[in-house]
């Protein structure tokens, strides 16, 4: 059980949030300008990365806001939550505890 | 018959005596004695024989790691499997011995099970010296502490050497002395009979605690699952003591040396006179010097030439030398004794009546590696433990390797206190004293089938060779061929005997087969590596640590409490008409209304002929409804339907198709406009929430900039549905003000009007049935006094009400989808024959894109289409595939088909029409529209069925039903 700081909420239980994925992928400026492939890219593929890994959650028991997070996929420590665009390193904030 | 209870000594209160019947046998025994100790004292040898060879069996251990003696206890809760080495000895107990495998209590649970949630700072798991320790140390920094104790006393194994000097006192003093202190502190909160069987991501832990203690009445919990929020977790948890691999090593009479201890010290039995220990190492040695000193006769066999300690007073040794074989019919009566290394048939018989076995020690790092913490193999102590502590966590006592108690003392103090550990490795090795690394005994007639290795599951080191002769490499691979270490005791024991046997099989040119991966295996050797249990690894441990009834799991989530139930506001009248009901999600739905006896197919019959003839009415309000506000709420909707909503004109309403950005379909539904930047959105019953969630995604992380705001007002309205060609005269009549005639209240438009009652109203001129149908929606509060008017404004022309199965047929016979039952999350609009639902101006709509796609522009994508049974009256499961003609067999199959059979498609709704008067079915068929016409077939059971392919809609194909 996962204990997530919620950048709203404060720290709350993984229970009470859905996972929403690779951080970061936005939906394409004009899907219709990109060819078959690239459109099953945005699709179907995601990052699977063994480390530090910034993806999404939201707090669906609590505020329903969507965040994002960075999170060690071999260890699951949330290093940072945050909102929006993906900080650099000097500019992360603080996550909870994993 | 050899154990007895001495006169004096132990812990257990011999003022309190306690009654128990073991196998109809009355025993006594006393408070304090687990079932183990009160049998042990009454001289019981035997307990259940084994689970596959009936082989005589004894007691082997003092805790959770017995593999042999389990008991059934009668009374309240037929329980079964219940350790005799920690069930604690209650009054009137009623037991029988199992043989390995428990019997289902068939009776319903009577009991209550609840859970606890808390948070603590410092959670101690273990409360033996180590534990005592660190709980001791943690409560005074004055953070919250919580010490867990799966024992109903605390002390752990000093419990079985009471006179050992820890922090100067005697074990048993230094033991009370603690506890006070720790009862004492208002920081401390300790959890006995509590044994902490899961760990998992942020030192959440969960527990399990066995209520003996409280009350049996109403309202009392008889289990307790507690779930803990820990922020420092202190693993004290122990070791387990091996016994050793050697013919016959599971006869009644052999027993671990800490166990024989264990039982002297802690309750006060002998458990034999004539006593052999067989040792591997130093720990067996104030063991045997214990036994001696109660007045045993003890010959002590070690395998080493040396020991780190001096021979015991009172104590024959023999160095350099190993049991071979344990000798007796139904119980041990002697023992073969041989030279280490030597010829297994050159061996002494000794005559014993105990033989009490020390192969090494195992630390239980179970809870450790749950957590993925990681293992070594250390070749000094011939044992996995762990390489550091995972994060926020410490470990302290044997669990570390640390075998002599200042040492675990000293350890659990740092550990409790947040310092360092204090010991290196070697400094651990050096206080444990040599260990001899000791698998597989020679056997004096060369078979190993009675050399066990895993006693529960009657598995040997025979057994292990048949698995390596199959070509078994991966301790994985052992394990699930033999089944060594999937019984109740989990290879508490067996597993590392198994491991080390296994090192001993395999050549150096088998380890190219072992897998990377397993705990505890080396990383970065040279390859092949050489066979040893630290190259070999041990299989994933896995929650929970002991077993835990699924009762205690569920806790209050049974029965009535199992799920919510959602009511809608006229619930009470469709229980009064006799409805069955349907659960869809966490909603009662009305089934049907069966009358005078009617099955399901009676009652569908007549609600269907009533809403195609005259008039029914239904509960609709269980529909998602969800309000989509803001000036930007038309561009929003345009987005995430396929078709055009931003210029839908106020009192207008349409249907609209969600989809993912795959382009398969997802939800639908019928949104009202009710201003410019304001729109009522429905979506299917189940999809609601999944629907809510959706729009805030594509709003919060896509288009904030966006003015829209979403609001869940599915229980703030009810909706009744009045369909049938006289419909109209029942919503004349319940809203009078209103001009329901076939000019004034066009198709799919809704007027707000206040009714007869005085209710205000929303009444929206929709069908799902394509009968001419009205939607009665009013605040949810007055949902059931609508439905009163309804039904009395009807009574008149009969009407009827008509469950979700009616529901159902009706919009099939339309091919109106349901989403997730005729779609599967592989579906598009075009598939449903829905193309008109798809707009072709829109610049972009979430899903648009992949209709672009190879795969959706091609042929062979599955279509929605009706089937014909040529069996009028045959009704085709749901999921009944379809397959062409030609490539039926000609007789039925049983089991699988000689070739694969190329699958067309699948039936995904199938009903009895009464409009038709036969069965009919959609389904979703490749290519279907092209095969309008064409007769394939349909298969269930191993038989195939004749069907012919239709167009979807097979009843009032022109829409012309739905003016009435």
């Amino acid at each position: 059980m996962l204990m997530i700081d919620c950048p709203h909420c404060g720290v709350r239980p993984e229970g009470e949030f859905t996972y929403g994925g690779q951080a970061h992928v936005p939906y394409p400026e004009d899907p219709h300008t990109l060819t078959d492939e690239e459109w099953a890219q945005y699709l179907f593929y995601r990052d699977n990365p063994k480390g530090a890994f910034r993806e999404r959650w939201v707090h669906s028991a609590g505020c329903r806001k969507w965040f994002n997070a960075v999170r060690d996929t071999r260890t699951y420590d949330i290093t940072s939550t945050y909102v929006g665009a993906a900080p650099s390193d000097t500019n992360t904030t603080q996550g909870a505890q994993s | 018959m050899s154990g007895h209870r001495l006169d004096s000594g132990g812990v257990v209160d011999r003022t309190a005596t306690r009654r128990f019947t073991l196998d109809g046998q009355q025993l006594e025994g006393f408070a304090g004695d687990t079932v183990a100790s009160a049998a042990l004292a009454n001289g019981v040898v035997r307990v259940g024989n084994s689970i596959y060879r009936g082989r005589p069996r004894g007691v082997l251990t003092s805790g959770v790691e017995e593999p042999n003696a389990f008991v059934r206890s009668e009374g309240g809760y037929g329980e079964s499997m219940l350790p005799a080495t920690t069930a604690e000895l209650l009054d009137e107990l009623r037991l029988t011995w199992e043989d390995g495998i428990g019997t289902l209590d068939q009776s319903v649970d009577p009991a209550e099970y609840d859970h606890m949630h808390i948070h603590t700072d410092i959670a101690v798991i273990g409360a033996g010296p180590a534990g005592l320790a660190a709980a001791r140390a943690a409560a005074a920094t004055g953070v919250r502490v919580t010490l867990f104790e799966s024992d109903f006393a605390l002390g752990g194994s000093l419990l079985g050497r009471p006179n050992e000097v820890v922090e100067g006192v005697p074990a048993a003093a230094w033991i009370d002395d603690v506890r006070e202190q720790l009862e004492d502190a208002p920081n401390c909160r300790i959890l006995t009979r509590t044994s902490v069987f899961g760990s998992y991501d942020s030192n959440y832990l969960t527990a399990l605690e066995k209520r003996v203690d409280a009350p049996v009445k109403d309202g009392v919990s008889r289990q307790r699952v507690w779930h803990v929020n820990a922020g420092r977790v202190v693993l004290a948890t122990g070791a387990f003591e091996r016994t050793l691999v050697f013919a016959n090593n599971d006869l009644p009479g052999v027993m671990l040396a800490s166990a024989a201890q264990h039982y002297l010290g802690r309750y006060g039995v002998l458990a034999g006179d004539r006593i052999v220990v067989f040792t591997t190492n130093d720990s067996a040695y104030p063991v045997a010097a214990d036994l001696a000193a109660a007045g045993a006769r003890v010959t002590l066999v070690d395998s080493r030439a040396e020991a780190g300690v001096d021979d015991p007073a009172s104590v024959e040794v023999r160095h350099g030398s190993v049991v071979v074989e344990a000798v007796g019919t139904d119980q041990l009566e002697s023992v073969r004794v041989a030279a280490a290394g030597g010829d297994p048939t050159e061996a002494q018989e000794i005559s014993c009546d105990l033989l009490a076995v020390s192969g090494g020690w195992s630390a239980n790092v179970n809870l450790h590696s749950q957590r993925q913490g990681a293992l070594h193999w250390d070749d000094a102590l011939v044992g996995f433990v762990p390489s550091g502590s995972v994060r926020d966590q410490a470990l302290a006592g044997s669990v570390t390797g640390t075998y002599w108690t200042d040492g675990v003392v000293a350890e659990g103090v740092a550990a409790g206190a947040g310092e360092p550990a204090p010991l290196s490795d070697a400094e651990r090795a050096a206080g444990s004293g040599h260990t001899d690394a000791l698998w597989l005994i020679p056997s004096p007639d060369g078979e190993f089938d009675t050399h066990f290795v895993d006693l529960q599951r009657d598995e040997t080191a025979a057994g292990v060779v048949r698995a390596v002769r199959a070509g078994m490499r991966s301790v994985e691979h052992v394990k699930r061929y033999t089944s060594i270490s999937t019984g109740l005791d989990q290879g508490k024991i067996g597993g590392v005997l198994t491991i080390g046997v296994l090192s001993q099989l395999l050549g150096e040119h088998d380890m190219a087969a072992v897998p990377v991966g397993q705990p505890g295996q080396e990383e970065d050797t040279p390859a092949p590596p050489k066979p040893s249990p630290g190259t070999i690894g041990t299989t994933t441990f896995r929650a929970p640590f002991t077993p835990v009834a699924f009762a205690a799991l569920a806790g209050r989530h049974r029965g009535e409490l199992y799920d919510p139930a959602r009511l809608t506001p006229a619930q009470a009248r469709h229980v009064e008409r006799g409805a069955e009901f349907e659960d869809v999600g966490q909603w009662k739905r009305p089934w049907f209304y069966p009358q005078d006896g009617e099955d399901l197919d009676a009652a569908v019959d007549r609600e269907c002929r009533a809403a195609r003839t005259n008039v029914a009415y239904m509960d609709g309000s269980t529909l998602g409804k969800i309000e989509v506000r803001g000036k930007d709420a038309p561009a929003f909707l345009n987005r995430i339907y396929t078709n055009a909503f931003a210029k839908l004109p106020v009192g207008k309403q349409r249907y609209g198709v969600m989809c993912r950005p795959d382009g398969m379909v997802f939800d639908d539904g019928v949104s009202f406009r009710l201003a410019d930047d304001r729109y009522l959105m429905t979506t299917t019953t189940g999809g609601a929430a999944g629907v809510l969630e959706w729009l805030e995604e594509w709003h919060q992380t896509e288009w904030p900039e966006l003015d829209v705001f979403f609001t869940s007002v599915t229980e703030q309205w009810s909706t009744t549905v009045v369909a049938g060609p006289r419909s109209r005269d029942v919503v004349h009549k319940i809203a009078p003000d209103l001009d329901v005639s076939k000019e004034g209240f066009e198709f799919m438009t809704f007027h707000d009007t206040v009714l007869a009652s005085g209710i205000p109203a929303r009444i929206a001129r929709v069908t799902f049935s394509g009968e001419l149908a009205f939607e009665v929606n009013v605040s949810g509060w007055y949902g059931e006094a609508v439905w009163d008017d309804i039904t009395e404004a009807g009574a008149e022309f009969g009407i009827t009400p008509y469950g979700t199965e009616t529901m159902h047929v009706l919009r099939a016979e339309k091919a109106f989808p349901i989403v997730g039952q005729d779609t599967d999350g592989t579906v598009t609009p075009h598939d449903l024959g829905m193309d008109w639902v798809v707009a072709k101006k829109k610049k972009d709509f979430i899903g648009m894109r992949s209709y672009a796609r190879a795969g959706h522009v091609e042929e062979g994508r599955k279509q929605l289409v009706s089937l014909f049974p040529a069996d009028k009256e045959l009704r085709l499961p749901e999921g009944s595939q379809i397959v062409a003609t030609a490539d039926a067999p000609a007789e039925p199959i049983d089991g699988f088909a000689a070739e694969p059979i190329p699958m067309l498609g699948h039936v995904t709704s199938s009903y009895r029409s009464a409009a038709l008067d036969r069965t009919f079915a959609l389904a979703l068929v490749r290519d279907g529209r092209s095969r309008i016409g064409e007769q394939v077939m349909a298969s269930f059971g191993g038989r195939f069925f004749p069907v012919q392919i239709a167009e979807a809609v097979v009843y009032d194909k022109e829409g012309a039903r739905r003016d009435g």
